[in-house]
């Protein structure tokens, strides 16, 4: 009740202000008159009696001020300090702008980098409860994640009892129909409670009903949101609708919702039911399908595993021609999606992290020194009456507003990051990447730059109220009191610096060992060579050819076509290009070598003649294949040389045979070449045995065409798609492009690019600020030693040994960083070396060189200071004192 | 300057609404009342009194008006009001408490 109406009145006080201050005085005033009377009624002269009153009455600002915070609100101190505060930093604009630009720094790549890390590793997958979902393989030792095979599948859906649900999915792609022509387009085949099992409802129109997978049903399609509008103009009343897909009718039943996405097939527009198994899925030993589980109530990732390799085991037995080698691997669905980028984000948010600190330390320092600096006006201000609390409110609502200045900042600069990032990444990178697509600053976002803002503006708070002189206010007032204190700062300063350059080393290092890194990736040894060809991908439909003999007219028709165009100097197709993947692989056993089971598992590619004249990949051993080398002739096979290591150490192979894993005297072909060791897979991955068949013995309907040019690459591309459209407007065409921009557009190529150049700008900034930081508290020392450097000269001392003075307690410095960061830098390569390619985390070469930058910036940034410190005249700084 | 005798603390709320059950006074009238009925023990230093009469402002228990003095001089003079009342009876009854307590508590020692 009185707390009210104490309220009240204060409210209304404080609309009187004005009032209040005016009688205040007058009271005080007419107090002071008083007493003077008083005074002088006892003996005393009038003037000593003014004075008596005075000291008697006390300090009358401190009164005023304690009367003022009676009747007054807390805020209107607040208001108060931030008037001052801002006037404050008006007055010093050069301390404000750099202290603020340097946190934003620090705040904004903080944030940016954060906003990606919450976009992949925080936020949950667009599915009801994800943590409940893994991701279920076949396991063998070169492939630990491996695609099920549908009969697998079929077991081991019905055999678990650790799985609510267990679906199925495969890659697809159907031709489209377009006015443009035959649109190959990404989809997928999925089990029909593939979207119960994520929790993913339609948005419109209604999900897979069970059975509706199986060959008998009507053939039906969900479409992904961006399909819905982009080529179906968003209308509501598409469902129902039918679409033809690859020659066949669909009905469209719904769409998926806008925020659903599913990663490892990132594009998907069509999602169908796996419907008519495959010509590989009737065989037990084809593996083409991936698996979706939700894991029952309780039930661990642990126990899942172990109960999928019991099953595996199972089979094992049951099957040995098809399934001897084939474990299990279950595990998070988060893992398997964003498990690959997860080391990438971790090293750049410690990389931002480490800047951060950098920037809070540089700005630590600044406004110590400023504290510094101002301990005779704060000596002042607490003999005019400043209280200790109220000082201390300046300093923090200082700090504050730096803070909030410097976060403000960031805010603008992650926003603008983050865009600038996701532009850095390739359309292919972001596609494989869809949680990362529309990323913007978020709440998430804003809450983390508040939590940093939070923590700086305590330490910028904290700082200088620690070096507050507030005990002994004399001294702070006196002339002398400088030097002791400024030796304390310089030993603080001294130490925050080290700190400073030892975390640009770590930087620094890093940087240097992930360029390192991106460099080797981009030479690495491919074995051919990959400039000056264009590529594209080739789907015909089934239905017109897809009889061998229509298939192997078309290839034949594709090659010579193409190789009329102006320009081109040689034509290959082949079933997947180089440097995608180890993928496609068939199992092979060598004729006449013994045999315990394994399954030796190759990438398999069907290519034309033309196809390894075209990469300029050399030939080992035997002949490559010729125009005649079709079905009148004995199936042939190609092998790559690792084959040739691994399988014929010290024997000739040409001749040999290869088959499959029983050897059936249908699946013997003769080798009759050797090749080079075209590198199949990503940069980064290791070169496995390969297997070239030849496409004339097995023509395909659907490949890549590969050109070498002589002109540029990219300029043919728009040929190469006329010229296979002027075949049949009917065949689909996609991926045109250069092996150069397929390379470069990789995202083994985009990891370990972003990786180079985020660190590598996180590391310039810390040397910056690094570098900064120490010209400061050289500066700083000389400026505080320009009496001793003084008297040191008017003793004798020569303008060398003050050099020498001032760049032997830089070099101190930097040397101890340097050799701090080393230290660490070790440490933080070990961590990263997922990241580390062809590179040693103690990779002499790339340490030295850091050092060396470091150690030459530090020097010249100390070399300024020295030059002023040499430049002192020696009567001038004795006389300054 | 001798260092004058403190306050107990907490007492000086009690001490001016003690002195204002009296008569209406103003700040200076206050100060020296106390004084003189102290008998120059107790010092009211004005770095205490004025925030101390704010804060009784503030809480209602006194009311402040301008006044001409007998030597016709303009000065706040300050009444004690109802509530004031019951709170300086509150502040003496609690006082009590306490002198008796501590009282108690010095005879046994």
């Amino acid at each position: 009740m009185s707390g009210m109406i104490g309220f009240f009145r204060r409210l209304g006080m404080l609309v009187r202000r004005g009032r209040f201050r005016s009688e205040l005085e007058e009271e005080m005033a007419f107090h002071r008159a008083e007493a003077e009377k008083e005074l002088i009624a006892e003996g005393m002269t009038p003037k000593a009696a003014r004075i008596a009153a005075r000291r008697q009455f006390g300090n009358p600002l401190r009164l005023k001020e304690s009367s003022s915070e009676v009747i007054g609100f807390r805020f209107e101190a607040i208001l108060q300090d931030l008037r001052f505060a801002l006037r404050q930093l008006r007055k010093s604009p050069g301390f404000a702008a750099t202290a603020a630009l340097v946190l934003a720094l620090g705040i904004g790549a903080s944030v940016a980098i954060f906003g990606f890390v919450d976009a992949a590793l925080i936020k949950p997958l667009p599915y009801s409860d994800p943590t409940r979902l893994v991701g279920v393989y076949e396991y063998t030792p070169v492939c630990p994640q491996c695609n099920l095979s549908y009969e697998d599948y079929l077991d081991w859906k019905k055999q678990n009892h650790v799985f609510q649900s267990l679906e199925a999915w495969g890659m697809n792609g159907y031709l489209l129909p377009t006015p443009a022509g035959a649109e190959p387009v990404p989809g997928v085949r999925v089990s029909d409670g593939f979207f119960r099992t994520l929790g993913v409802t339609p948005l419109l129109g209604r999900d897979f009903y069970a059975g509706e997978s199986s060959p008998g049903a009507p053939r039906t399609v969900l479409l992904s949101y961006a399909t819905w509008q982009q080529r179906f103009g968003g209308q509501p009343n598409v469902v129902g609708q039918s679409v033809t897909l690859s020659s066949l009718p669909y009905t469209i039943i719904g769409v998926l919702p806008r925020e659903f996405h599913f990663a490892p097939r990132g594009r998907a527009e069509f999602w169908t039911t796996l419907h008519d198994p495959n010509g590989c899925e009737k065989k037990r030993g084809c593996h083409n399908l991936f698996g979706v589980a939700r894991l029952k109530d309780g039930v661990s990732v642990a126990t899942a595993l172990a109960a999928a390799k019991a099953i595996a085991q199972q089979l094992e037995l049951q099957y040995p021609d098809s399934n001897r080698g084939q474990g299990a691997s279950v595990l998070p669905l988060s893992e398997a999606i964003v498990g690959n980028i997860r080391p990438i984000l971790q090293v750049l948010l410690g990389g931002a992290t480490l800047l951060l600190l950098i920037a809070c330390v540089n700005v630590s320092s600044l406004v110590l020194v400023r504290a510094e600096n101002r301990k005779r006006e704060i000596a002042l201000r607490s003999a005019l009456g400043a209280s200790r609390p109220r000082l201390m409110g300046q300093f923090a609502t200082e700090g504050v507003v730096l803070v909030a200045a410097g976060t403000a900042i960031g805010l603008v600069a992650a926003a603008t990051g983050m865009q600038a990032l996701t532009h850095l990444l390739s359309k292919a990178a972001l596609e494989s990447m869809p949680y990362l697509q529309g990323l913007k600053l978020n709440l998430h976002c804003i809450a983390f730059a508040g939590i940093l803002a939070l923590l700086a503006a305590i330490l910028f708070s904290i700082a200088p109220i620690l070096r507050l002189p507030l005990t002994a206010l004399g001294e702070g007032m006196a002339e002398g009191g400088r030097g002791s204190a400024g030796r304390t700062w310089r030993n603080l300063g001294a130490n925050l610096v080290i700190a400073e350059l030892a975390t640009a080393v770590v930087l620094l290092a890093s940087a240097g060992l992930l360029a390192k890194s991106f460099y080797r990736l981009l030479h690495v040894d491919v074995n051919f060579n990959p400039d000056h060809l264009a590529m594209v991908t080739v789907e015909a439909p089934d239905e017109t050819y897809g009889k061998p003999a229509l298939s192997l007219s078309l290839d034949r028709e594709v090659v010579a076509r193409l190789s009329q165009l102006p320009g081109v100097v040689s034509v290959g197709l082949s079933t997947d290009p180089p440097l995608t993947c180890n993928c496609d692989t068939t199992w092979f056993r060598v004729l006449g070598k013994p045999w315990n089971g394994e399954h030796y598992d190759a990438p398999q590619r069907d290519v034309t003649p033309g196809y390894f004249k075209t990469l300029q990949a050399g030939l080992v051993r035997g002949r490559s294949y010729t125009e005649t080398d079709d079905l009148a002739k004995p199936p042939y096979v190609m092998i790559n040389q690792t084959l040739a290591r691994q399988f014929f150490r010290g024997e000739d192979p040409i001749g040999r045979k290869i088959g499959d894993l029983s050897l059936s005297p249908e699946s013997l072909r003769q080798i009759v070449g050797v090749v080079d060791d075209i590198r199949e897979g990503a940069l980064d991955s290791d070169i496995r045995p390969a297997i070239y068949y030849p496409m004339y013995q097995g023509p395909d309907d659907g490949f890549t065409v590969v050109v070498r040019t002589a002109q540029a690459p990219e300029s043919i591309l728009p040929a190469l798609t006329a010229a296979i459209h002027q075949i049949d407007r009917g065949i689909g065409t996609s991926n045109e492009t250069t092996m150069a921009a397929q390379v470069d557009s990789s995202p083994t190529a985009a990891i370990h690019r972003s990786a180079a150049y985020l660190v590598g700008g996180f590391a310039v900034l810390a040397l910056l600020l690094g570098v900064v930081g120490l010209y400061g508290v050289i500066a700083y020392s000389v400026s505080q030693r320009t009496r001793e450097i003084g008297v040191r000269m008017a003793l004798g001392a020569q303008r060398g040994s003050v050099y020498g003075l001032i760049l032997r307690e830089a070099g101190w410095l930097t040397g101890i960083g340097i050799a701090l960061g080393l230290v660490c830098s070790l440490g933080a390569a070990t961590l990263m070396r997922k990241l580390l390619f062809g590179t040693a985390a103690w990779d002499v070469g790339t340490l030295a060189g850091v050092a060396g930058v470091l150690a030459v910036a530090a020097m010249l940034a100390s070399f300024i200071p020295a030059r002023r410190a040499a430049g002192v005249d020696p009567a001038e700084a004795l006389r300054a004192e | 300057m001798a260092k004058k005798n403190d306050l107990l603390p907490g007492t000086l709320d009690m001490l001016i609404l003690k002195t204002l059950n009296r008569a209406p006074l103003h700040g200076y009238g206050i100060a020296l009342s106390i004084k003189r009925l102290s008998e120059d023990v107790l010092t009211v230093e004005e770095g205490s009194l004025y925030p101390a009469l704010q804060r009784l402002l503030v809480q209602g228990w006194v009311k402040a008006e301008w006044k001409q003095t007998e030597t016709n001089r303009r000065a706040r003079y300050y009444t004690l009001t109802a509530l004031g009342r019951k709170q300086l009876g509150l502040e003496l009854t609690e006082f009590e408490r306490m002198i008796t307590a501590i009282g108690r508590v010095l005879q046994d020692a």
